[in-house]
């Protein structure tokens, strides 16, 4: 099942498919390392609920839900 | 030889730089952009058998992910390494997270500069029980690795030895070529004929769909004709990535399965669902506590319950004991940044007095002890204070906690068009604007940087509490109404109102654009190193100094001599300050002050307002000291100042006699004391902290901002004088505001067109 990063509960994990968005944030996406094919696991929501935290290529990273709407992942 | 120093933030890079280069590190900014970039002496191999070694320069260069030309930090990185053409490249590489730090090297690997890479925190990976092979990775990326740890130094000698036995020259080479080598190979072509430096690097760049490549004549054409409609960009990163993970493969080996680490349950805390927010108030007033408080853990408080603690004069001690105690304690035990304050105040003030005495010639004791010495111990007694806030947020940040407290607060200041990133400047500018400014680097967006910068000074700093608690005490015990601590507290909360306004203000009218987005590293929690700290402060401590030694200096000086002298150049002593140059000046624009209540409606004398508040502009403790020299020049005049003596003005530290005196000899009533203290909270802020936005703004900013701040300060002092002596002023006001936001809008909207200006507007303030 595919859905976006931004729909993702807590400890849910998955592969991520595609990236889109406007050019200067899908670079910067990428840059960080959310490419297809990279493995992301959900960590956790800030306490405001959003940005949200993931951890990917073995280190943590934050992002917004915005952001987070460009990416499209494989639920495993 | 020049070594540069490139890789990922986070990844050590400024440790081996500390180690490499010593205490010779000197900050130093780029011309017209506003990125750090440091430059060093590399002090090894001195003195070994005897022969002078080749001097090796080292820069380092800023933290970056890429070499896209996105941030400011990657142009600084990507000019540098391309244009200005080291002798070698060394890349640190952060072996605990080693697939992303490898995406950079794939980038930098492509320039024509040789390349070595410091493998770092080798000695963390191999605790968690895994492994790197070190030949399978030099063969993967065809360049020297050398395995380091440069927290402890080790390896650090032999990359040295390495880097200095190198090959000068190298040919760029890319990890691309197997999956995308007919893509890049007309690309490069272009770029070998235009006769480009780099022209791989150039290459792979335009087929990145890099903006700064676009702009080449003929190459948009060219990129065209080569992608064929196919997503280019994203293939490279995917294929940046497949190579390195299948390098990586075979070069680590993971060890046994990790538990859930020390950092994940120093993390559940922090970030915690309830307690986030609470745990990082605690924190940020403990900081504050112990760097300003004056009375620390409230011991005083406590004892007050209980008949209270004696002051210190009351202690029947000896004048010198009591001087020293005095330091330490009165009626409450002072908090450490307090006490280090007093020490260095103490100090200053016995030179001064030592050195005021010492001279016989009457103007010239005062020029040097009062003008000199007095303007700038003012501004160098604050740096204990300065150094301390700056010391408890360095080993914030260095812990990693910062970054989560950007995680955690990005959700309110999204709404305002910030990141959560630019909480942690804003807040420090309640302890002293020079630091906040220069903390402001962390931004990654230019607009956020300047709005930023911009709202700083209406985060009261510490200096601007005396003119507060001054007024404030002047205005209860005059007038009998109201309460001190509520008129401070207000005015606090007035500050950060008008920052917010402001800032929406910007957003909406003259830095429109997205919201600058947030995609940031959460670094793995460590304990903050003591010598990087120690050095850190120390860098800061030297550039203060010295800014407090030239443009503080001078700008005293001409003060001193402006109220010390008349139009015919004679000497004044200090109570005939009302026919100096300076006073002139002050009646001169003391009319433009009226609109704000402390201008010509006040009587003969009115025009102290108008000099205390350019006083304030060297620095904002200069607006109550001027109070005392201004009152004793008052009484020497003959004004009616409620009956105090000259003695009684200078005795008063808290500057609540001098205020009251003010009151008596103008006339000025409490709507036209608030605005005054608004107009110093609000307007252009100290010399060192116009200083510090200037060097840290985009040329040509800075003149606006200057405008931005006489703006605001203006409107929103003429606002609370106006509405607090006439009340239905405020429903002008109210119109006022709605018609500029209805405008705002409107014009937002695309259903009027206003006519572009370029200055920054205040109306809504």
């Amino acid at each position: 099942m595919q859905k976006k990063l931004s729909e993702f509960q807590p400890n849910e994990s998955g592969s991520v498919v595609a990236v889109g968005g406007e050019g200067r944030i899908r670079r910067r996406l990428f840059d960080m390392g959310i490419t297809p094919g990279a493995d992301v696991v959900m960590r956790k929501r800030a306490p405001l609920g959003d940005p949200i935290e993931v951890t990917l290529r073995g280190y943590e990273l934050t992002l917004r839900k915005t952001e987070a709407e460009c990416v499209t992942v494989e639920v495993k | 030889m020049k070594i540069a120093l490139i890789g990922n933030p986070n990844c050590g890079k400024t440790t081996l730089f500390n180690k490499l280069t010593g205490s010779t590190a000197h900050v130093g900014n780029w011309p017209g952009v506003t990125v750090e970039k440091r430059e060093g002496v590399y002090r090894g191999f001195k003195n070994k058998g005897g022969q002078k070694s080749e001097k090796i320069e080292i820069v380092d260069l800023p933290g970056i992910y890429s070499l896209s030309p996105y941030t400011p930090e990657e142009i600084v990185s990507r000019n540098f390494m391309i244009d200005e053409r080291p002798d070698l490249v060394i890349n640190i590489v952060d072996a605990t997270n080693i697939e992303r730090n490898l995406y950079l090297t794939t980038q930098v690997l492509e320039a024509d500069v040789p390349v070595l890479i410091a493998l770092n925190m080798m000695d963390e990976v191999k605790r968690a029980g895994d492994n790197i092979d070190i030949s399978v990775l030099e063969a993967g990326l065809g360049v020297p690795v050398v395995p380091i740890s440069a927290l402890k130094g080790d390896g650090v000698d032999k990359l040295m030895q390495r880097a200095v036995s190198m090959e000068r020259t190298r040919e760029g080479s890319t990890v691309l070529l197997s999956a995308l080598g007919d893509k890049i190979k007309p690309a490069l072509e272009f770029y070998k004929a235009a006769e480009v430096s780099s022209p791989l690097f150039h290459a792979v760049k335009l087929l990145e769909n890099d903006e700064t490549e676009l702009g080449r004549k003929g190459a948009k054409e060219l990129l065209d004709s080569i992608s064929n409609g196919e997503d280019l960009e994203a293939a490279i990163v995917d294929e940046r990535y497949k190579y390195i993970t299948a390098k990586l493969a075979v070069a680590k080996t993971k060890g046994k399965k990790h538990d859930m680490t020390k950092s994940d349950k120093i993390d559940k805390v922090l970030t915690h669902r309830v307690w986030a927010l609470p745990i990082f108030a605690v924190i940020l007033f403990a900081i504050f506590h112990v760097t300003f408080s004056e009375d620390f853990l409230y011991i005083g408080a406590w004892a007050s319950l209980g008949g209270g603690l004696p002051g210190v004069a009351d202690l029947g001690l000896s004048e010198g004991m009591q001087t020293f105690v005095g330091i330490f304690y009165d009626g409450a035990v002072f908090s450490p940044g307090v006490i280090l304050f007093n020490m260095f105040d103490t100090l200053f003030s016995t030179i001064q007095e030592a050195i005021g005495g010492a001279i016989t010639t009457e103007w010239f004791a005062g020029l040097f002890a009062d003008g000199i010495l007095g303007g700038l111990f003012a501004v160098l007694g604050f740096l204990p204070q300065i150094l301390m806030l700056f010391m408890w947020f360095s080993i914030l940040e260095d812990s990693g906690y910062m970054a989560r407290v950007a995680f955690v607060l990005d959700r309110i200041f999204r709404r305002f068009g910030l990141s959560g990133r630019s909480f942690m400047p804003m807040i420090m500018g309640f302890g002293c604007s020079v630091p906040a400014m220069v903390n402001t680097r962390t931004l990654a967006d230019e607009n956020e940087r300047i709005a930023t910068i911009r709202v700083i000074p209406f985060f009261s700093c510490g200096a601007k509490l005396p003119i507060l608690t001054a007024i404030a005490g002047g205005i209860c015990s005059f007038f009998g109404v109201g309460n001190a601590d509520l008129i401070t507290y207000g005015m606090y909360a007035l500050g950060v109102c008008a920052a917010v306004i402001c800032v929406l203000l910007m957003r909406n009218t003259t830095m429109k654009g997205d919201i600058p987005p947030f995609i940031m590293e959460l670094p793995a929690y460590h304990r903050p190193q003591f010598k990087n700290l120690m050095l850190h402060l120390w860098d800061k401590t030297k550039h203060f100094v010295k800014k407090a030694f030239t443009i503080i200096f001078a700008s005293t000086v001409i003060i001193w001599l402006f109220s010390h002298l008349n139009w015919s150049w004679h000497y004044l002593s200090d109570e005939q300050m009302n026919d100096s140059i300076l006073a002139s000046i002050g009646k001169l624009i003391q009319p433009l002050f009226t609109p704000l209540g402390f201008g010509s409606q006040l009587n003969q004398y009115g025009w102290v307002f108008a000099v205390a508040a350019l006083t304030g502009l060297i620095a904002k403790e200069n607006v109550i000291a001027t109070f005392g020299t201004l009152g004793a020049c008052l009484i020497a005049l003959g004004a009616n100042v409620g009956g105090v003596t000259s003695g009684e003005l200078l005795a008063d530290e808290e500057g609540i006699t001098s205020a009251i005196a003010m009151i008596t000899a103008t006339g000025i009533s409490i709507p036209a004391l608030i605005s005054f203290i608004a107009f110093n909270m609000l307007t252009i802020p100290c010399f060192a902290a116009c200083a510090t936005a200037k060097a840290e703004l985009r040329k040509g900013t800075f003149r606006w901002t200057l405008l931005f701040w006489i703006v605001a300060s203006y409107v929103t002092s003429a606002a609370v004088y106006t509405m607090g002596a006439w009340w239905w002023t405020s429903f002008i006001w109210i119109a006022v505001v709605a018609v500029a936001v209805a405008l705002i809008i409107l014009n937002n909207k695309g259903k009027i067109k206003l006519p572009r200006r370029k200055g920054k507007g205040g109306q809504a303030a």
